[in-house]
């Protein structure tokens, strides 16, 4: 039949596999301290994040250096609406966490997406940037400081699941239980999403945008909804962000945080939605282990991105695979790469 | 022969065409039309506006001044992504396609993206039966129907061609423009492509840019002649052949 | 205080926080000038630049705090800056100029981190001031109520004369002809047969210079902190999209008119509170350049300043 897209699981071993994944996954707090449940629990939200910027980088070649905005822009929405000692029901919270990044993410985009390559780039690190101005030089996050926040409740049909109620080993597992839904959910969202038709449209875009438009499809609006669609899924990621912590600060909102989740589809692979998982927990690991090595956790890690960067061209999931990675959002005309020189735009 | 073409309706036509590009003027009050089952052959010297009369035609520039007609009506600054909706499909000089899909995913796509109502596109592909068949029915009028698997980048040259040709038939268009289907291809390619050329003019309106003059005078059965982005002549190929200003312009003496 | 003497005090305010916005701009400039060069010559996106001005500043840190003279300082930063822009083009950014954009962010931003832990490892996280050397320690009266640093004078003195060494090398000289036209075409720099990786190296030699030399003038300034590149690092993206990429002439205005509006806006912006939020001037004034960045990249995306060198 047509060629399967490459993002997904090809056979039914790799989905087992992943099935496999979620297993171990579920089981772990069990086994392991709580140190590392909420680690772990750090770890998938940061999958969640990849995975939405995935869908951007990987599935559609647009590399944004202002995604982390609406992760911590959604997350601010929940200090918000429950300022520390306001708690509100995650019904409540969630829904309007994601509008919150909805909304900015459709300003943005509406805007960014006239541009491509490098000034698109610069236009939605510009944007980044003006959100994190807000909160870092007004007091309505609580400035540079940040602030506490009140937990989102996890309560349903006027039953409240009290973190504090349960015994010590066993607090975070509901944030880690909540998170891990999470996780699946949105990967098996997007697993849909990048295999039906809207898919492989993002995946036509990604390799030769113009051709796309002479066929007759109207790229903007495609890439449009792709990008509130991976602004949403970042708001989801940033309100996981607030049940977990607790705590906001303008590092969320900062370029850094974008830079971040674009080294977890890096190092991951940008070829597929595992990738992103794989590269969001491997980031994580690595930051743990260098900090118990050494006391030098970002030199090690500065290193090991290098290393990255420079060998593992396709990830950890493209190991051994000689296929060469296609480059994101080709140039219009005349179907150059955008890696090219400035002098390209005349 | 010539009556018979002019009384027949025009799909397509330009009333005093015109692109200037600051001070240059690229293409300079072009009318020309097209008719039903014609194949209209655009000819010239490098840099005489044809691609860019093309990129007119298709919606990937703007007019400054002057009008294109479909059917009868104004289609004059319809965006380029709207064109293949309305009928117009086109080709490129420079092999343009989805370099790393598979041919039949090339024309699916292209059938898709006219073919496919907006409330279905969360529809899984393989769901989408009649896609693949129109898809098919346009592989196989090109002559790749063995190749419908093979990846679209590891075609030799003219079977790119050929794709090229299959994508725009995807969309089951009134008008195929074609900029130099022929570019590149050795003398079989280019005798099957001609072939394939004539069969389409049959069914279709087929406008082509092209230099190879054996062809273009062989299988056209009208000709538009642009100099310096301005029509010198047009009629059929054995008037504009015997046009003294075409020959001394154009046809080197030779013809 | 009388009316006359407000207004006196006024003045002086703003002429002083004009000098600093001038200033600013010109240390501005010498950053992004190797910016937009390394960006239209190499094609390469540095998001280490930043890294570049902290290390000029702590290289200057370590000169003064050994040899107490920062007259010493200037050529250290200037030739360090050098050797380091070779090394790292050498070794690293050579293997860079036909990769994706994504991957130089990586890279670059992976070298933020190294050098920030390299530093931290070698001189610690504290903050340290650079004094200002004694013969320069004294405040240049200009009008009867208002004065100004001897010290900044000389930044500003330094940085034009730099900007003009710059202009002259790039408009005057053979190799700033060749780096212009490689600006313009990479391309033909192979076809008139010169040597590109000389080329190459000289470009990013250059810009690393700029970029240690602007933190060099600025340690006495600002004091040497951890992180102290990063603010200005995307400050400068934003006047090398100003003023054009590629442009050292675009950076030049495109520097002054961010620096001034930056200064004022954050001078005359923090203290105030907007409906009951404190701060809402000042963000509003750090947003004010991304705002223009924005307009500039969707209406003219060629620059304000636009053309070449």
């Amino acid at each position: 039949m047509t060629e399967a897209v490459r993002m997904l699981p090809q056979s039914r071993t790799a989905w087992v596999a992943l099935a496999a994944g979620a297993g171990v996954l579920a089981v772990l707090p069990w086994v392991v301290t709580p140190y590392y449940v909420g680690l772990l629990t750090t770890a998938m939200i940061g999958a969640m994040l990849a995975l939405s910027l995935h869908l951007l980088v990987g599935a559609t070649g647009l590399v944004s250096l202002g995604h982390g905005a609406f992760y911590g822009l959604a997350a601010y929405t929940v200090y918000l609406i429950s300022p520390e000692g306001a708690p509100r029901p995650v019904w409540q919270t969630l829904p309007l966490a994601m509008l919150a990044a909805g909304l900015a993410s459709l300003v943005v985009g509406a805007l960014s997406l006239r541009t491509k390559g490098f000034f698109f780039l610069m236009v939605t690190l510009a944007f980044g940037q003006m959100i994190f101005f807000v909160f870092h030089d007004t007091k309505l996050g609580g400035g540079t400081d940040g602030a506490y926040l009140a937990k989102p409740l996890i309560s349903a049909f006027g039953l409240t699941l009290e973190p504090q109620s349960l015994p010590r080993s066993q607090r975070a597992f509901p944030a880690y239980y909540v998170a891990l839904t999470q996780l699946v959910a949105t990967y098996l969202a997007l697993a849909f999403l990048l295999g039906s038709l809207f898919g492989r449209v993002l995946e036509g875009i990604r390799v030769n945008e113009h051709r796309m438009v002479a066929m007759g499809f109207n790229t903007n609006r495609y890439k449009l909804a792709a990008f509130v669609i991976a602004g949403m899924l970042a708001g989801a990621a940033g309100h996981m962000w607030s049940l977990h912590s607790g705590f906001v600060n303008p590092e969320l909102v900062g370029w850094h945080k974008s830079a971040e989740a674009l080294l977890m589809i890096l190092l991951g692979g940008i070829g597929s939605l595992a990738g992103a998982i794989a590269g969001a927990f491997a980031f994580y690991a690595l930051g743990e282990v260098a900090q118990q090595v050494t006391e030098r956790k970002l030199l090690v890690e500065g290193v090991v991105i290098l290393c990255a960067v420079l060998f593992l061209r396709n990830g950890l999931m493209g190991i051994g695979s000689p296929r060469k990675r296609r480059p994101p959002q080709q140039a219009a005309v005349t179907g150059v790469p955008a890696a090219g020189k400035a002098g390209a735009h005349g | 022969m010539a009556d018979a073409v002019v009384s027949r309706q025009a799909v397509l036509a330009t009333e005093g065409l015109t692109k200037s590009f600051g001070g240059l003027t690229a293409v300079r009050d072009v009318s020309l039309s097209l008719h039903v089952h014609e194949l209209h052959a655009v000819i010239g010297p490098n840099g005489a506006g044809k691609s860019t009369f093309v990129n007119l035609l298709s919606g990937q520039l703007l007019p400054s001044r002057g009008r294109i007609l479909l059917e009868g009506r104004d289609i004059s600054g319809t965006p380029a992504w709207r064109m293949a909706h309305l009928g117009i499909g086109r080709s490129f000089q420079r092999t343009n396609i989805l370099k790393p899909l598979t041919v039949l995913e090339n024309v699916r796509l292209a059938t898709q993206a006219v073919h496919l109502p907006a409330r279905s596109v969360l529809g899984a592909p393989k769901r989408q039966t009649a896609l693949v068949e129109t898809a098919r029915r346009a592989i196989d009028r090109v002559g790749l129907g063995s190749a419908e698997h093979a990846v679209a980048g590891e075609l030799s040259h003219g079977a790119q061609r050929q794709l090229e040709i299959a994508m725009t038939l995807a969309i089951d268009p009134k008008v195929l423009l074609l900029d130099e289907p022929l570019a590149g291809m050795g003398q079989e390619e280019g005798a099957r492509m001609a072939s394939l050329l004539k069969s389409l003019a049959k069914e279709h309106a087929l406008l082509l840019i092209e230099h190879d003059m054996d062809f273009v005078f062989r299988v056209a059965d009208r000709m538009t002649v642009l100099v310096e982005g301005a029509v010198l002549a047009s009629g059929p190929p054995s008037e504009v052949r015997a046009n003294a200003a075409v020959q001394t312009a154009y046809l080197g003496g030779h013809a | 205080m009388s009316p006359s003497a407000i207004r006196r005090s006024a003045m002086a305010g703003f002429l002083s926080q004009l000098l600093n916005g001038f200033q600013y701009g010109l240390l501005l400039f010498l950053i992004a000038s190797g910016l937009t060069l390394i960006f239209g010559v190499l094609g390469i996106i540095n998001l280490a630049h930043g890294s570049l001005f902290m290390i000029g500043a702590y290289v200057t840190f370590l000169v003064v705090k050994s040899t107490g003279s920062l007259w010493l300082a200037l050529p250290v930063a200037i030739v360090s800056g050098l050797c380091l822009g070779v090394l790292l083009e050498r070794f690293l950014f050579r293997r860079f100029y036909h990769r994706e954009h994504l991957d130089q962010v990586l890279l670059t931003f992976a070298l933020i981190l190294i050098f920030e832990e390299l530093r931290s490892l070698f001189v610690g996280n504290d903050f340290h001031a650079v004094p200002v050397p004694a013969a320069l320690d004294f405040s240049v009266p200009i009008t009867s109520g208002f004065s100004y640093a001897a010290y900044r004078f000389v930044v500003i003195a330094v940085c034009l004369a730099l900007a003009a060494a710059l202009f002259y090398w790039i408009e005057r000289t053979r190799m700033g002809a060749v780096i212009r036209a490689a600006a313009e075409k990479p391309e033909m720099v192979d076809v008139l047969g010169i040597d590109a990786r000389r080329v190459h190296l000289t470009v990013f030699a250059v810009g690393a210079a700029l970029a240690m030399t602007a933190g060099a003038l600025a340690a006495p300034l600002t004091a040497v902190y951890p992180n102290m590149g990063d603010g200005l690092l995307i400050i400068s993206f934003v006047v090398v999209v100003i003023g054009g990429l590629g442009s050292v002439s675009g950076a030049f205005w495109s520097a002054l008119l961010i620096g001034l509006i930056d200064t004022l806006g954050k001078a005359y912006g923090s203290t105030l509170a907007v409906g009951g939020i404190g701060g809402v001037l000042s963000a509003a004034a750090s947003m004010s350049v991304y705002i223009l960045m924005v307009v500039v990249l969707l209406f003219r995306p060629t620059g304000l300043f636009g053309g070449r060198t």
